[in-house]
């Protein structure tokens, strides 16, 4: 998906794909729970070291997907590859030392409430069964790195939600897994934690080069650190892609809406007053990213084709350090030829432009 | 009071406390296990077995729906047994210990079933087994219910143990029926109630500040 952006932009985090990179591989997942399938064929790759987001709305099968990568959930059939093993038919007990290669962080931390921090930190070692020393120094190393050192001693009904994720992470991290896997994390915490929180995660994923994979349902959070994304709706992976690409030129309707709360959109007074016929002034939506957004295409287009044209709304983002901007522009005029000057020009230019109809008036 | 009955109630105390402690203790130490058996061989549990847990919770039920008086003569048999007497302080604690098991071990599975099944997910995925859980998540997580718990089952085991002197097991309600009630010793009556009053308040008390300190749960 998302060749034709590929093409010229390149891949600010292409990664080796072979099959040795990888850390878990998912091939034609399937789950089902009564009548309806949690999970109908999902195969899905997460390679070293990068950040993986999987974002849906809620029912879409996320916390069955993520459930199935450390067995806490069974496909019914397909496989599941962690760093080469097949874990699908794994009894429970041979899960367990497996499972200690896999962190895992939780919506709401799951910590325990009669265990110190330092403890709770430390227990992923203690079911290891290393000396408490050990468990210790390895304890304080972590709540160093979460920034916690001082809350060693408390216990978790004293914390904040932040605090109480950042141990969380800490305590993911103890046995020091080759795989974090990230259950909306961010989502029961307030907007400022949810960005000290992922700045974190990003941190521990540069420093550790820690593979992470995480499930959301905020486009956000897949913004603020994903290296790729996989949209899942119904059980299915429906699109799949490096984020600034996706965000650039998604493919599937529920990518677009799940982008609608921080992509520009046409404001309602503009829409409600679109008719497709003719106007004083025609409503064009242009796209552009990576290399195209870098140059002066509007001020070009001036030049190439004159005539009238104003900016109604839109904005350019940048995305994994990349360039993505929507703009709408009012053209004056709704002559046919004119437009398709317009539309060729800004074609050539990699823009992605759509006609989206006509306004009587100014707005 | 006469030297003579206040040696008797120094006595009967002895024995109401023996009676309640060692049937307490033995009804911990069967009964925890028994509630924790009763979580995990549930549904979702971490050792699910219907089967199981169908026999366990019809056998709780049955002992706990047989009234104690009537238990206490029914075990006769048992507590010679065990004891090698059915008469006595120690042959009581049998019958005593039988009752509080089943009781106790409902009050604990009450609060083990209370500990947040993300926790457990947690442990799991931490790749802890069963024991694992057991001991690092459902039963420290339970503590201050399960410390609750066993206070009100030793202030249970207190009036059940009056009941004991149907078998001459001694005790303060033997004391009190015999001496307060069939001998119109209205001081052994109200050293009696006072007594036992003091009993359940002082149990209770610790009970409360042990669970005080053990929860951590804000």
């Amino acid at each position: 998906m998302n060749q034709h952006v590929t093409a010229e932009a390149g891949d600010p985090v292409a990664v080796d794909p072979a099959v040795s990179q990888d850390v878990v591989r998912l091939i034609g997942l399937k789950r089902r729970f009564g009548a309806t399938a949690a999970l109908d064929g999902v195969s899905l790759t997460v390679r070293k070291g990068e950040i993986l987001g999987i974002i849906g709305r809620s029912g879409a099968g996320k916390s069955t997907l993520i459930r199935c990568l450390n067995g806490l959930e069974r496909p019914d059939s397909g496989e599941v590859f962690i760093e080469g093993r097949e874990i699908g038919r794994l009894s429970e007990r041979d899960l367990q030392p497996l499972r200690r290669r896999i962190g895992m962080v939780f919506q709401h931390f799951n910590l325990l409430s009669a265990k110190t921090v330092e403890e709770n930190v430390a227990l992923p070692l203690k079911i290891e069964g290393r000396p408490r020393a050990e468990r210790l120094a390895r304890a304080a190393e972590l709540l160093q790195l979460v920034g916690l050192s001082e809350k060693a001693k408390a216990y978790p009904a004293s914390l904040s939600g932040g605090q109480k994720q950042r141990v969380g992470i800490a305590r993911a991290l103890a046995a020091r897994p080759a795989l974090l896997l990230s259950d909306e994390a961010t989502s029961a915490l307030d907007p400022e934690t949810t960005r000290s929180i992922l700045a974190l995660l990003k941190d521990i994923n540069s420093r550790l080069g820690l593979t992470i994979l995480l499930i959301t349902h905020e486009m956000e959070v897949i913004r603020s650190i994903a290296d790729r994304v996989a949209v899942i709706d119904a059980g299915r992976i429906v699109e799949e892609g490096t984020v600034w690409q996706v965000f650039a030129n998604p493919q599937s309707e529920i990518t677009r809406s799940l982008l609608g709360g921080i992509r520009p959109q046409l404001p309602p007074e503009i829409a409600g007053r679109l008719v497709p016929g003719v106007g004083a002034e025609t409503i064009l939506r242009i796209d552009v990213a990576g290399e195209a957004a870098h140059s002066a295409f509007l001020s070009d287009l001036a030049v190439a084709v004159p005539g009238q044209f104003r900016l109604v709304h839109g904005g350019v983002d940048h995305v994994q350090g990349q360039p993505v901007g929507t703009l709408f522009l009012a053209l004056a005029g709704a002559e046919a030829a004119h437009l398709a000057r317009v539309t060729t020009f800004l074609k050539d230019r990699h823009a992605r432009v759509e006609v989206l109809g006509h306004v009587a008036g100014p707005v | 009071m006469s030297p003579v009955l206040f040696e008797l109630l120094l006595r009967s105390i002895w024995e109401t406390v023996l009676m309640t402690g060692a049937s307490g203790l033995i009804s911990l130490v069967f009964g925890l296990p028994l509630g924790l058996a009763l979580v995990a061989t549930d549904r979702g549990g971490i050792a699910e077995s219907l089967w199981v847990n169908r026999s366990l919770g019809a056998i709780v039920n049955g002992f706990r729906s047989v009234p104690f008086i009537i238990l206490l003569v029914a075990l006769i048999p048992v507590t010679r047994l065990i004891v090698g007497t059915s008469i006595g302080t120690w042959a009581a604690i049998v019958p005593l210990s039988i009752a509080a098991t089943p009781y106790y071990a409902r009050i604990a599975e009450v609060s083990l079933r209370e500990v947040d099944h993300g926790l457990i997910e947690a442990a799991r995925a931490m790749g802890g087994n069963r024991w694992t859980i057991i001991r690092e998540v459902l039963v420290p997580e339970a503590l201050p219910g399960i410390v609750a718990g066993f206070t009100v089952t030793l202030v249970t085991l207190i009036g059940a143990s009056a009941m004991a002197g149907a078998i001459g097991a001694g005790g303060l309600g033997d004391l009190a029926i015999r001496y307060g009630y069939q001998r119109f010793e209205t001081s052994v009556m109200v050293a009696v109630v006072v007594v036992l009053i003091v009993l359940v308040c002082g149990i209770q008390w610790i009970g409360d500040r042990l669970v005080a300190r053990l929860d951590h749960r804000g």
